[in-house]
């Protein structure tokens, strides 16, 4: 099996997926300017964008690293924000499952938000897609996302070190994350998690080694999965009443 | 940045390649192992609002104690982070970094 048996699909995934390029290209770069900013060498900080291929994952595991939080919390923190992967492995099943062992080892590796998104919605809406042509537009998609996640986040690593305290680059880490997760704010439920969140960080601030994150993020969470019980309960009673 | 302590060595490598193997174990999960099988649903739901419930808690203490302030409350970035936080709602990523930034830095000309 081939990565590009298709060229026509490959060049197809490729375009799809190009839009992301203007998410990618300041988000790694801020990456790479952050972590050298916390102290970290060139090759320390291209090696974990090659290693984990995960933004939210990298910046968390990176200011938990310069809080000295301990590593099993570090680890907690950083592999709950990527355990939504799972979800996304799981629905890629149905599509390029069939495909060999060698190539689904590759393609768990490169599997991020925007290729993972991008692919199933286009697998969805075209089923006559053979297997070749599947695997082909989701190298596609993976070009066009992680090329230039490596490459700025070298480029954000070296050109990082030019920016003048002055301008406060410190601000870029919880400016990164309010823009991983204000654009998830869609709905009640994620509102809610996002509140208690916030409010449970404070009130377990005094945690010792940072466990008062993975409390406030528990206690989110749950709330989060109640809230969308409580809507689902509401609905089938509204259904019930009809 | 003004005392930030230097990140060990040991400990950078050890956090990284650990979590490398566990998002690489996360990512091939199904696709590698589990086949079709299907997660129960009250982990589901859970999942859906890990985002929202880690990020938040994580943002919280570093906009009201800065380490750049030596953890003093600073008006400025509490403000240029509300902006950010309703731009990326409104318009997204991009948005948020511009805005966040920028508010920031205008504030700091402004009042700084």
């Amino acid at each position: 099996m081939k990565l590009v048996s298709n060229p026509r699909a490959y060049w197809q995934g490729l375009r799809d997926c190009a839009p992301f390029v203007v998410i990618v290209v300041p988000f790694s770069a801020m990456f790479g300017m952050v972590a050298t900013d916390a102290g970290l060498n060139i090759l320390q900080v291209v090696a974990m964008s090659a290693i984990v291929i995960a933004g939210s994952a990298q910046f968390t595991a990176l200011s938990l690293l310069q809080d000295e939080a301990p590593v099993f919390v570090v680890l907690l923190a950083s592999l709950a924000v990527n355990m939504r992967m799972a979800m996304y492995s799981a629905a890629l099943v149905p599509h390029i499952g069939a495909a060999s062992m060698r190539m689904r080892m590759l393609m768990a590796y490169v599997m991020v938000d925007q290729t993972f998104a991008v692919s199933v919605r286009t697998f969805d809406a075209a089923p006559q897609m053979s297997l070749n042509e599947k695997i082909s537009y989701y190298f596609g998609c993976v070009t066009i996302v992680c090329v230039p996640w490596y490459v700025c986040t070298y480029l954000g690593a070296v050109l990082g070190q030019l920016i003048p305290t002055s301008l406060s680059p410190d601000f870029a880490v919880p400016v990164c994350f309010i823009a991983i997760f204000a654009p998830m704010l869609r709905s009640l439920p994620h509102i809610v998690a996002a509140g208690v969140s916030i409010v449970a960080a404070v009130v377990f601030s005094g945690v010792p080694w940072n466990f008062g994150l993975i409390i406030a993020a528990t206690l989110a969470m749950m709330a989060g999965a109640q809230v969308e019980f409580w809507q689902r309960r509401r609905a089938a009673r509204a259904e019930g009443a009809r | 940045m003004i005392d930030t302590p230097t990140i060990d060595t040991g400990t950078f490598w050890l956090v990284t390649i650990a979590l490398g193997i566990g998002t690489y174990l996360i990512r091939f999960s199904f696709l590698g192992l589990l086949g079709g099988r299907q997660l129960p649903d009250w982990l589901l739901v859970h999942l859906r609002y890990v985002g929202v419930a880690v990020l938040p808690a994580l943002v919280t203490p570093m906009i009201l104690w800065p380490a750049a302030t030596a953890g003093q409350f600073d008006p400025l970035r509490m403000t240029a982070a509300l902006i950010a936080l309703l731009a990326g709602w409104r318009f997204g990523v991009i948005w948020t970094i511009v805005m966040g930034m920028g508010s920031l830095w205008a504030l700091q000309y402004a009042f700084g």
